[in-house]
Protein backbone atom coordinates (compact mmCIF):
# COMPACT_ATOMS: atom_id res chain seq x y z
CA UNK A 1 0.00 0.00 0.00
CA UNK A 2 1.02 3.76 -0.26
CA UNK A 3 -0.34 6.28 2.12
CA UNK A 4 0.69 10.06 3.37
CA UNK A 5 1.34 10.64 7.21
CA UNK A 6 -0.45 13.70 7.58
CA UNK A 7 0.10 14.91 11.59
CA UNK A 8 3.15 13.61 12.84
CA UNK A 9 5.71 15.06 15.28
CA UNK A 10 8.54 13.37 13.96
CA UNK A 11 11.37 15.28 15.66
CA UNK A 12 10.12 13.61 19.08
CA UNK A 13 10.83 9.96 16.96
CA UNK A 14 13.86 7.83 16.43
CA UNK A 15 14.87 6.87 13.17
CA UNK A 16 14.05 3.46 13.26
CA UNK A 17 10.62 5.14 13.00
CA UNK A 18 11.03 6.73 9.37
CA UNK A 19 12.42 3.22 8.62
CA UNK A 20 9.35 1.66 9.60
CA UNK A 21 7.39 4.27 7.87
CA UNK A 22 8.97 4.04 4.85
CA UNK A 23 8.92 0.20 4.88
CA UNK A 24 5.04 0.32 5.16
CA UNK A 25 4.46 2.38 2.44
CA UNK A 26 4.37 6.04 3.26
CA UNK A 27 5.50 8.42 0.49
CA UNK A 28 5.22 11.70 2.70
CA UNK A 29 4.98 12.81 6.14
CA UNK A 30 3.49 16.36 7.15
CA UNK A 31 4.95 17.86 10.93
CA UNK A 32 2.66 20.17 12.95
CA UNK A 33 4.27 22.79 15.45
CA UNK A 34 3.17 21.45 18.31
CA UNK A 35 4.02 21.78 22.14
CA UNK A 36 7.22 20.26 23.62
CA UNK A 37 6.03 18.91 26.77
CA UNK A 38 6.65 22.32 28.45
CA UNK A 39 6.73 25.92 27.90
CA UNK A 40 9.83 27.16 25.72
CA UNK A 41 10.88 30.42 27.92
CA UNK A 42 10.92 32.84 24.84
CA UNK A 43 10.28 33.31 21.18
CA UNK A 44 13.81 32.79 20.47
CA UNK A 45 13.33 28.92 21.27
CA UNK A 46 10.12 29.11 18.66
CA UNK A 47 12.66 30.28 16.39
CA UNK A 48 15.06 27.09 16.51
CA UNK A 49 12.27 25.37 16.50
CA UNK A 50 10.66 26.94 13.49
CA UNK A 51 14.21 26.23 11.56
CA UNK A 52 14.51 22.69 13.14
CA UNK A 53 11.12 21.84 11.19
CA UNK A 54 12.47 23.49 8.08
CA UNK A 55 15.55 22.46 7.67
CA UNK A 56 16.72 20.14 9.74
CA UNK A 57 14.12 17.58 10.23
CA UNK A 58 13.57 17.32 6.26
CA UNK A 59 17.33 16.42 5.93
CA UNK A 60 16.76 13.67 8.38
CA UNK A 61 13.68 12.25 6.94
CA UNK A 62 15.32 12.60 3.49
CA UNK A 63 18.10 10.01 4.51
CA UNK A 64 15.00 7.62 4.02
CA UNK A 65 13.70 9.13 1.07
CA UNK A 66 10.62 10.28 2.98
CA UNK A 67 9.49 13.68 1.52
CA UNK A 68 8.83 15.99 5.04
CA UNK A 69 6.68 18.78 5.28
CA UNK A 70 5.66 21.11 8.03
CA UNK A 71 2.87 23.49 9.59
CA UNK A 72 3.79 26.79 11.27
CA UNK A 73 2.36 28.08 14.77
CA UNK A 74 2.49 28.45 18.74
CA UNK A 75 0.24 25.43 19.84
CA UNK A 76 -2.71 26.48 21.72
CA UNK A 77 -1.25 24.65 25.05
CA UNK A 78 1.22 27.77 25.53
CA UNK A 79 -1.51 30.17 24.24
CA UNK A 80 -2.41 31.75 27.37
CA UNK A 81 0.51 34.09 27.44
CA UNK A 82 -0.43 36.39 24.47
CA UNK A 83 2.64 38.37 24.90
CA UNK A 84 5.03 35.41 24.11
CA UNK A 85 2.37 34.57 21.26
CA UNK A 86 2.02 38.03 19.22
CA UNK A 87 6.37 37.29 19.36
CA UNK A 88 5.86 33.66 17.88
CA UNK A 89 3.18 34.80 15.52
CA UNK A 90 5.68 37.75 14.01
CA UNK A 91 7.95 35.02 13.06
CA UNK A 92 6.05 33.22 11.08
CA UNK A 93 5.75 35.37 7.64
CA UNK A 94 9.51 34.99 7.32
CA UNK A 95 9.60 30.84 7.62
CA UNK A 96 5.92 30.59 5.42
CA UNK A 97 8.96 31.65 2.54
CA UNK A 98 10.35 27.85 2.92
CA UNK A 99 10.19 25.59 0.30
CA UNK A 100 8.52 22.52 2.55
CA UNK A 101 5.75 24.78 4.91
CA UNK A 102 2.64 23.63 3.86
CA UNK A 103 0.51 26.47 6.39
CA UNK A 104 -0.83 27.58 9.84
CA UNK A 105 -0.90 24.69 12.33
CA UNK A 106 -2.29 23.17 14.69
CA UNK A 107 -3.83 26.23 15.64
CA UNK A 108 -6.89 25.79 17.79
CA UNK A 109 -7.74 25.46 21.26
CA UNK A 110 -7.16 23.46 24.30
CA UNK A 111 -8.43 24.47 27.47
CA UNK A 112 -11.19 27.06 25.40
CA UNK A 113 -9.98 29.97 27.46
CA UNK A 114 -9.95 33.57 26.14
CA UNK A 115 -6.42 34.02 25.75
CA UNK A 116 -6.71 30.47 23.76
CA UNK A 117 -9.58 31.90 21.56
CA UNK A 118 -7.53 35.57 20.90
CA UNK A 119 -4.19 33.97 19.85
CA UNK A 120 -6.58 31.66 17.44
CA UNK A 121 -7.79 34.26 15.71
CA UNK A 122 -4.38 35.64 15.15
CA UNK A 123 -3.15 32.76 13.72
CA UNK A 124 -6.36 32.95 11.45
CA UNK A 125 -5.35 36.54 10.39
CA UNK A 126 -2.23 35.24 9.72
CA UNK A 127 -3.53 32.58 6.95
CA UNK A 128 -5.40 35.04 5.70
CA UNK A 129 -3.04 37.86 4.99
CA UNK A 130 -0.58 35.07 2.79
CA UNK A 131 -3.45 32.59 1.34
CA UNK A 132 -2.17 29.57 3.46
CA UNK A 133 -3.56 26.03 4.55
CA UNK A 134 -4.64 25.82 8.20
CA UNK A 135 -4.38 22.95 10.32
CA UNK A 136 -6.51 23.09 13.51
CA UNK A 137 -6.00 20.81 16.65
CA UNK A 138 -9.00 20.63 18.57
CA UNK A 139 -9.14 19.82 22.51
CA UNK A 140 -9.11 16.25 24.27
CA UNK A 141 -11.28 14.70 25.85
CA UNK A 142 -13.88 16.59 27.86
CA UNK A 143 -13.31 19.90 26.69
CA UNK A 144 -13.64 18.96 22.92
CA UNK A 145 -17.06 19.49 22.14
CA UNK A 146 -17.23 22.83 22.95
CA UNK A 147 -13.69 23.78 21.29
CA UNK A 148 -14.28 22.28 18.31
CA UNK A 149 -18.20 24.13 18.38
CA UNK A 150 -15.96 27.15 19.23
CA UNK A 151 -13.43 26.97 16.58
CA UNK A 152 -15.69 25.75 13.60
CA UNK A 153 -17.86 29.12 14.39
CA UNK A 154 -14.60 31.45 14.71
CA UNK A 155 -13.14 29.93 10.99
CA UNK A 156 -16.72 29.68 9.55
CA UNK A 157 -17.22 33.24 10.39
CA UNK A 158 -14.18 34.95 8.55
CA UNK A 159 -15.38 35.51 4.61
CA UNK A 160 -11.56 35.59 3.90
CA UNK A 161 -11.10 31.88 4.35
CA UNK A 162 -12.27 28.93 2.15
CA UNK A 163 -13.57 25.74 4.02
CA UNK A 164 -12.43 23.72 1.71
CA UNK A 165 -8.48 24.92 2.77
CA UNK A 166 -9.35 24.45 6.45
CA UNK A 167 -9.10 20.62 8.71
CA UNK A 168 -9.84 20.43 11.69
CA UNK A 169 -7.95 17.57 12.93
CA UNK A 170 -8.97 15.07 16.26
CA UNK A 171 -12.78 14.47 15.16
CA UNK A 172 -14.42 11.99 16.84
CA UNK A 173 -17.89 10.74 17.10
CA UNK A 174 -19.29 13.71 18.50
CA UNK A 175 -17.64 16.65 16.70
CA UNK A 176 -17.68 15.18 13.21
CA UNK A 177 -20.76 15.76 12.28
CA UNK A 178 -20.09 19.66 12.89
CA UNK A 179 -17.30 20.10 11.28
CA UNK A 180 -18.50 18.24 8.24
CA UNK A 181 -21.37 19.98 7.64
CA UNK A 182 -19.84 23.39 8.05
CA UNK A 183 -17.56 22.29 4.97
CA UNK A 184 -14.36 21.79 6.59
CA UNK A 185 -12.24 18.60 6.42
CA UNK A 186 -12.04 16.74 9.18
CA UNK A 187 -8.91 14.66 10.70
CA UNK A 188 -9.05 11.13 12.55
CA UNK A 189 -6.49 10.93 14.83
CA UNK A 190 -5.51 7.00 15.75
CA UNK A 191 -4.09 6.92 19.54
CA UNK A 192 -4.52 4.24 21.75
CA UNK A 193 -6.26 5.91 24.11
CA UNK A 194 -7.32 9.46 24.22
CA UNK A 195 -8.34 9.94 20.80
CA UNK A 196 -9.93 6.93 18.15
CA UNK A 197 -8.76 3.33 17.78
CA UNK A 198 -8.93 2.11 14.46
CA UNK A 199 -12.52 0.23 14.56
CA UNK A 200 -14.28 3.38 15.71
CA UNK A 201 -12.04 5.90 12.63
CA UNK A 202 -13.59 2.98 10.25
CA UNK A 203 -16.94 3.34 12.09
CA UNK A 204 -16.99 7.22 11.45
CA UNK A 205 -16.22 7.10 7.72
CA UNK A 206 -19.15 4.91 6.93
CA UNK A 207 -21.06 7.27 9.41
CA UNK A 208 -19.95 10.58 7.73
CA UNK A 209 -18.98 9.88 4.24
CA UNK A 210 -15.02 9.50 3.59
CA UNK A 211 -15.12 12.30 0.78
CA UNK A 212 -12.96 15.10 3.47
CA UNK A 213 -11.58 12.94 5.98
CA UNK A 214 -7.95 11.72 6.80
CA UNK A 215 -6.83 9.71 9.53
CA UNK A 216 -3.33 10.33 11.30
CA UNK A 217 -0.92 9.13 13.84
CA UNK A 218 -0.14 12.50 15.22
CA UNK A 219 2.50 10.24 17.18
CA UNK A 220 5.09 12.51 19.02
CA UNK A 221 6.72 12.22 22.67
CA UNK A 222 3.37 10.52 24.32
CA UNK A 223 1.90 7.12 24.36
CA UNK A 224 1.54 7.01 20.48
CA UNK A 225 2.07 4.29 17.46
CA UNK A 226 3.99 5.89 14.58
CA UNK A 227 2.61 2.94 12.04
CA UNK A 228 -1.48 3.90 13.47
CA UNK A 229 -1.67 4.69 9.87
CA UNK A 230 -1.14 1.44 8.02
CA UNK A 231 -2.73 -0.36 11.20
CA UNK A 232 -6.18 1.33 10.18
CA UNK A 233 -5.56 0.22 6.71
CA UNK A 234 -5.13 -3.16 7.94
CA UNK A 235 -8.42 -2.68 9.69
CA UNK A 236 -10.22 -1.36 6.56
CA UNK A 237 -9.35 -4.89 4.94
CA UNK A 238 -10.40 -7.01 7.94
CA UNK A 239 -13.69 -4.55 7.33
CA UNK A 240 -14.01 -5.64 4.02
CA UNK A 241 -12.67 -2.56 1.51
CA UNK A 242 -10.42 -3.21 -1.11
CA UNK A 243 -6.95 -1.48 -2.44
CA UNK A 244 -8.85 1.47 -4.02
CA UNK A 245 -10.96 2.44 -1.20
CA UNK A 246 -7.94 2.40 1.38
CA UNK A 247 -6.22 4.09 -1.24
CA UNK A 248 -8.75 6.83 -1.17
CA UNK A 249 -8.63 7.26 1.88
CA UNK A 250 -5.29 6.96 2.85
CA UNK A 251 -2.96 8.33 -0.27
CA UNK A 252 -5.84 10.56 -2.48
CA UNK A 253 -7.61 12.38 0.41
CA UNK A 254 -4.51 13.48 2.04
CA UNK A 255 -3.08 14.35 -1.43
CA UNK A 256 -6.01 15.95 -2.86
CA UNK A 257 -6.24 18.73 0.47
CA UNK A 258 -2.60 19.46 0.76
CA UNK A 259 -1.95 19.60 -3.08
CA UNK A 260 -3.26 23.19 -2.40
CA UNK A 261 -0.41 24.07 -0.77
CA UNK A 262 2.06 24.75 -4.34
CA UNK A 263 4.95 23.50 -1.94
CA UNK A 264 3.51 19.89 -1.38
CA UNK A 265 4.61 17.20 -3.73
CA UNK A 266 4.75 13.49 -4.17
CA UNK A 267 6.06 11.37 -6.31
CA UNK B 1 -18.75 4.76 2.57
CA UNK B 2 -19.42 0.66 2.99
CA UNK B 3 -17.09 -2.32 1.87
CA UNK B 4 -18.17 -4.26 -1.45
CA UNK B 5 -17.64 -7.12 1.00
CA UNK B 6 -19.68 -6.95 3.74
CA UNK B 7 -18.35 -8.90 6.98
CA UNK B 8 -19.57 -10.36 9.57
CA UNK B 9 -18.57 -7.70 12.45
CA UNK B 10 -20.11 -10.02 15.54
CA UNK B 11 -17.28 -12.70 14.26
CA UNK B 12 -14.85 -9.85 13.88
CA UNK B 13 -14.77 -7.60 17.12
CA UNK B 14 -17.25 -10.12 19.77
CA UNK B 15 -14.20 -11.47 21.69
CA UNK B 16 -12.73 -7.85 21.64
CA UNK B 17 -15.63 -6.19 22.76
CA UNK B 18 -15.92 -8.95 25.17
CA UNK B 19 -12.46 -8.42 26.99
CA UNK B 20 -13.11 -4.92 27.16
CA UNK B 21 -16.72 -5.55 28.88
CA UNK B 22 -14.74 -7.48 31.37
CA UNK B 23 -12.51 -5.34 31.89
CA UNK B 24 -14.77 -2.53 32.89
CA UNK B 25 -16.51 -4.66 35.15
CA UNK B 26 -13.19 -5.67 36.95
CA UNK B 27 -12.40 -1.62 36.73
CA UNK B 28 -15.78 -1.05 38.47
CA UNK B 29 -15.28 -3.86 41.27
CA UNK B 30 -11.73 -2.80 41.84
CA UNK B 31 -12.67 0.90 42.31
CA UNK B 32 -15.91 -0.29 44.67
CA UNK B 33 -13.47 -2.11 46.57
CA UNK B 34 -10.81 0.60 47.15
CA UNK B 35 -13.71 3.12 48.10
CA UNK B 36 -12.98 5.62 45.38
CA UNK B 37 -16.69 5.62 44.53
CA UNK B 38 -17.06 9.63 45.52
CA UNK B 39 -14.33 10.50 42.88
CA UNK B 40 -15.98 12.94 39.70
CA UNK B 41 -14.59 10.96 37.46
CA UNK B 42 -15.61 7.16 38.92
CA UNK B 43 -19.62 9.30 38.79
CA UNK B 44 -18.92 10.62 35.31
CA UNK B 45 -18.12 7.22 34.60
CA UNK B 46 -21.07 5.29 36.02
CA UNK B 47 -23.61 8.68 34.25
CA UNK B 48 -21.96 7.23 30.63
CA UNK B 49 -22.84 3.75 31.04
CA UNK B 50 -26.71 4.98 31.02
CA UNK B 51 -25.68 6.07 27.27
CA UNK B 52 -25.64 2.43 26.45
CA UNK B 53 -28.87 1.95 26.29
CA UNK B 54 -29.32 5.37 23.52
CA UNK B 55 -29.40 4.82 19.86
CA UNK B 56 -26.01 6.44 18.80
CA UNK B 57 -24.10 4.86 21.90
CA UNK B 58 -20.36 6.27 20.99
CA UNK B 59 -21.88 9.70 20.39
CA UNK B 60 -23.83 10.09 23.49
CA UNK B 61 -21.09 8.57 26.08
CA UNK B 62 -18.31 11.16 24.72
CA UNK B 63 -21.03 13.87 24.81
CA UNK B 64 -22.17 12.37 28.49
CA UNK B 65 -18.31 12.97 29.65
CA UNK B 66 -18.45 16.41 28.18
CA UNK B 67 -18.13 20.21 29.37
CA UNK B 68 -21.96 21.18 28.15
CA UNK B 69 -21.10 24.69 28.65
CA UNK B 70 -20.42 27.50 25.67
CA UNK B 71 -18.59 30.04 27.67
CA UNK B 72 -14.87 30.64 27.38
CA UNK B 73 -13.40 30.13 30.94
CA UNK B 74 -11.29 33.40 31.90
CA UNK B 75 -8.28 31.44 31.57
CA UNK B 76 -6.60 28.05 31.54
CA UNK B 77 -5.40 26.84 35.11
CA UNK B 78 -3.35 23.81 33.81
CA UNK B 79 -2.73 21.98 30.17
CA UNK B 80 -4.62 18.65 30.70
CA UNK B 81 -7.94 17.05 30.60
CA UNK B 82 -9.03 14.78 32.68
CA UNK B 83 -11.66 12.69 30.58
CA UNK B 84 -14.71 13.97 32.84
CA UNK B 85 -16.24 17.49 33.27
CA UNK B 86 -15.68 18.31 37.00
CA UNK B 87 -18.77 21.14 37.69
CA UNK B 88 -21.45 18.21 36.42
CA UNK B 89 -23.86 18.05 39.25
Amino acid sequence: MRYIEPHAHMVSRTTDDYMAMVTAGCKAVCEPAFWAGFDRSSAHGFYDYFCQLTDYEPKRAAKFGLPHFSWLCINPKESEDVKLADEVIALIPEFLKRENVLGIGEIGLNKNSRNEMTVLEKHVNVAAENDQLILVHTPHLEDKRKGTQLIVDLIKSDSRIDPGKVLIDHVEEHTAKYVMDAGFWGGLTLYPESKCTSARAIDILENFGSERLWLNSACDWGVSVPLAVPYAAHEMRRRGYDDDAIDQVFYRNPVKFLSQCPNFTVR
Amino acid sequence: MKPKEKQNTVELYYMEARAKLIDIAAFMDRIERDGFTDDFRYKAFKDALRELDSENRAQSVLLSLSDPTEELIPFATTKAACGAWPDKP
